[in-house]
């Protein structure tokens, strides 16, 4: 999969978040049908299936999430996680 | 033996409190199939990034059980970052690490974020169990207020 960069249009961070969650993710719906704040461990996100999103993310986008953003809230969401990303690559 | 007046139930529990009331209790249960789908998939990224070098030398020590330990102390963390209240702070899993003691056991030992939490707390022990069986790690976590010091808030105060 091509990534492109975290500071591409929002819309297609959008798209490259909810790629990654369909592909690791384990939810029980298809990340196309979730709204952008919908609650990710609702839809079946687990502590390790949020793992393996951090470490494809972390690969796609080639950044590394510090600890202060390894929490609940930022992998609460597809806006959430999008916007830890555009903050990371901001820096 | 001689027969007495039953004491209905609620009586009792109030006449007899919990001696280890302010405890707080964590569990996590972990896929191990997951663990080795993340290890083939992940590799070095995975092991590294969650696992101190302890760990990691004795669970990779044997490949058949790597999964599963590997499992297992993955939700020792998760237990443990319950227990802690650390969901929100933001937390390094290396920084909660299972130890093995002689007897089998295993111990938590933490650092970091996660032994900076512990000294915010009332002085408390912990204590680690874990367990698996072909497709499943559990592990449970315990936080316990040592004799004669105040019980644990309840709930614990979410940290900043």
């Amino acid at each position: 999969m091509t990534m492109a960069h975290p500071d591409d249009s929002a819309g297609t961070l959008d798209a490259q978040v909810r790629a990654i969650l369909d592909q690791h993710g384990r939810l029980n719906v298809a990340a196309a049908n979730l709204a952008a704040g919908a609650d990710l461990y609702a839809a079946g996100l687990s502590s390790h299936a949020s793992v393996n999103v951090m470490l494809a993310l972390e690969a796609a986008f080639d950044l590394e999430f510090p600890d202060r953003l390894l929490t609940r809230g930022v992998f609460q969401s597809i806006a959430s996680i999008s916007d830890a990303l555009a903050e990371l690559h901001a820096r | 033996m001689p027969m007495s007046t039953p004491v209905p139930v609620a009586v009792a529990l109030e006449a007899k409190p919990l001696p280890a009331a302010g405890l707080r209790v964590g569990v996590d249960t972990v896929e191990i199939a997951d663990v080795a789908a993340s290890l083939q998939h992940f590799g070095h990224r995975f092991t590294h990034r969650l696992f101190t070098a302890d760990e990691r030398a004795y669970a990779l020590s044997v490949p058949a059980l790597s999964a599963q330990r590997l499992a297992a102390r993955f939700a020792a963390k998760e237990a443990a970052i319950k227990t802690l209240n650390l969901g929100q702070r933001g937390i390094d899993w290396r920084d909660i690490e299972v130890r093995r003691d002689d007897d089998g056991g295993c111990h938590l030992a933490l650092h970091g974020r996660a032994a900076q939490r512990m000294a915010e707390l009332p002085p408390c022990d912990t204590a680690l169990s874990l367990s698996h069986d072909n497709a499943h790690a559990v592990a449970v976590v315990v936080l316990l207020p040592r004799q004669g010091t105040t019980s644990l808030p309840h709930p614990l105060t979410p940290p900043p």
